[in-house]
């Protein structure tokens, strides 16, 4: 980075000074034209040039570390106008210290003091102007990216908090299932903490990643499904078919899950009955679709009832990430519920 | 002395059973999957105690409790936060907070057996609970009703107007109407002020199926809905109502 920058430097020095020569060559030939001697002519050009290129670049130096604010916005001109003056005294100084024996140049000297006073009261406005204008535009570079660095803050702390939404019902509801196991079957009772904790700490770890192989997403919603298998067992069966192809595709953590938490919240407090809630994923055009699907009476639930909670946050979610509202859509056909995630991959 | 276990967890009533083992001069008379079966167990039973869950299919257990015409002592077993939990403290025997332990379910039978020496849970008790429980979701958007022995949910877009009938209540849909013992006080506070209307001391209406407003005689006015059927409306009723509806 800083090798970079100084290498940029260097040939902005160069092009600077390049530049510089070029119009005191051009000025020596139109003086030379004037009737001066190349000597003079050069003397002169590469002089007056030298000495304000010198005080252009004093003043981007000087503007680099001190701005003054928008209130105060003539100092910069004033400024301007004193290194002018500062220029032109110690121009004719030199000029006529090292050329004192030449009258006739001397006389130009005079003469054309008035027009250089005002040419480089011009360039060194400009130097000034464009200096100015420059600051702006970094200040304003700066506020964007302060701007977008909060935003980004706000939406990542939003997505974890998204993200985060554990069901206290499930966690207390398995804990007195295990409470009742533990006098009854001790072993089950012991694997249920076993798998409660593997789906709390898997439920932690994918906290802080963008995306995780469906594969692994697909293991941390097996754990949560045999947890509600104990709870629910007598009631609720699971079918799962996912295409091979399906199985290393990308998703962000932690999406399904509550989806299927919704599916069977919705599918064993609308029914009476038992349920199966069936969930599938494909590829298809470079997207990785996931369907999950749950029984409810169509004769109970309100047609704007769809969108718990729980679906709404996913939604958000996906529009956080992806920018776009189409990513989950539902569906309601002969008593089924369906859901579906459309997760585009790179 | 008769107990009734309502949850739809399996692993929940089986704690409830095995806690009360120790305790020798209970017994346990049903065990209930969900609130149709519980309404059932409990017109059977007439059961002195009820352990009952909130969260269960179809109704839950608040809604299973306005279905009964015997009322018990209720002991609710739940998941709930404590925060949502203090609004029917004062009004229930008691509530566990799953998972509980062994001393405090025993506290709880203690708890029970000697209000129960005292009063009993009075129904008056009971109706306070049940109107001051703050309403669950599902509880806004339809009324469970009980016509004989048939327990039907009721969406509330399909309630045409609530009418007060002593110390019951109306409520009128396209074919029929059901009773439910609830206060028009109640129903005016639970229902979504932009579908539902308080015409009248007596009358709520949906606001869907108002067709027209007519004067009656000088001041005073009807509100005509989709099926003919004529409702009163009061004075200051009618302002509001021309508020309401923005006219």
């Amino acid at each position: 980075m800083k090798n970079a920058f100084s290498y940029s430097l260097k040939k902005i020095l160069r092009l600077y000074i390049g530049w510089w020569i070029f119009w005191a060559l051009i000025q020596s030939c139109v003086l030379h034209r004037l009737g001066l001697t190349w000597e003079v002519s050069l003397t002169d050009s590469f002089i007056s040039n030298g000495l304000l290129a010198f005080a252009c670049f004093a003043t981007i130096i000087v503007f680099r570390y001190y701005q003054p604010g928008n209130s105060n916005r003539m100092y910069r001109f004033l400024f301007a106008f004193g290194i002018t003056i500062l220029f032109c005294v110690s121009f004719r100084f030199a000029l006529s210290s090292l050329l004192f024996n030449d009258v006739s140049y001397l006389h130009f000297l005079e003469s054309s003091m008035p027009v250089r006073f005002i040419i480089s009261l011009l360039v060194i406005s400009f130097v000034t102007l464009l200096n100015w204008m420059w600051s702006n535009l970094e200040e304003q570079k700066e506020q964007e990216k302060r701007r977008t660095d909060a935003e980004q803050l706000v939406k990542d702390a939003e997505l974890a908090r998204l993200r985060q939404q554990l069901q206290p019902h499930f966690l207390f509801n398995s804990l007195n299932s295990i409470s009742a196991l533990a006098g009854s079957k001790p072993n089950e009772a012991r694997k249920m903490i076993q798998q409660l904790s593997d789906f709390l700490r898997g439920t932690l770890k994918k906290d802080d990643q963008e995306t995780v192989l469906l594969s692994e997403e697909l293991d941390h919603l097996k754990l949560y499904l045999e947890i509600e298998k104990v709870r629910f067992g007598h009631r609720l069966n699971v079918a799962m078919n996912f295409e091979a192809a399906s199985l290393s595709t990308e998703i962000p953590p932690l999406l399904m899950q509550p989806i299927v938490e919704n599916a069977i919240k919705f599918g064993l407090y609308d029914t009476v009955d038992d349920i199966t809630i069936s969930v599938s994923s494909h590829l298809e055009n470079n997207y990785l679709y996931v369907q999950i699907k749950n029984p409810f009476d169509s004769d109970t639930q309100q047609a704007n009832e769809g969108t718990g909670f729980g679906l709404s946050s996913i939604q958000r979610r996906l529009f956080l990430l992806y920018a776009r509202n189409d990513l989950m859509t539902i569906d309601k056909k002969e008593k089924q519920f369906i859901t579906t995630l459309k997760i585009p991959q790179k | 002395m008769k107990i009734v276990i309502i949850d739809d967890e399996p692993l929940a009533r089986s704690i409830v059973l095995e806690y009360l083992q120790e305790h020798t001069d209970v017994e346990v008379v049903a065990e209930c999957n969900d609130g149709f079966q519980g309404v059932k167990a409990i017109a059977q039973n007439k059961p002195d105690l009820v352990f009952l869950d909130i969260q269960m299919p179809k109704i839950n257990g608040f809604e299973m409790l306005e279905l009964l015409d015997y009322t018990p002592n209720v002991i609710f077993t739940t998941a709930f936060d404590e925060y949502a939990i203090k609004a029917f403290e004062a009004n229930a025997i008691d509530y566990l907070l799953k998972p509980f332990s062994r001393e405090r379910f025993d506290l709880s039978i203690e708890k029970w057996k000697s209000k129960a020496a005292i009063a009993g849970t009075s129904e008056k008790n009971m109706q306070q609970l049940l109107e001051n429980t703050p309403k669950q979701p599902d509880e806004k958007n339809r009324i469970v009703v009980k016509n004989g022995s048939d327990i039907r949910i009721v969406p509330m877009a399909d309630v045409m107007y609530i009418e007060a009938y002593d110390d019951y209540v109306k409520i009128f849909t396209k074919d029929t109407y059901f009773l439910k013992k609830k206060t028009m006080n109640y129903y005016e506070q639970v229902l979504d002020s932009n579908l539902f209307f308080r015409t009248h001391r007596s009358f709520i209406i949906n606001i869907q199926e108002l067709t027209k407003i007519e004067p009656l005689e000088k001041n005073t006015y009807v509100v005509l809905l989709k099926n003919g059927k004529k409702i009163p409306l009061s004075r200051s009723g009618y302002s509001k109502l021309k508020e309401t509806l923005g006219v």
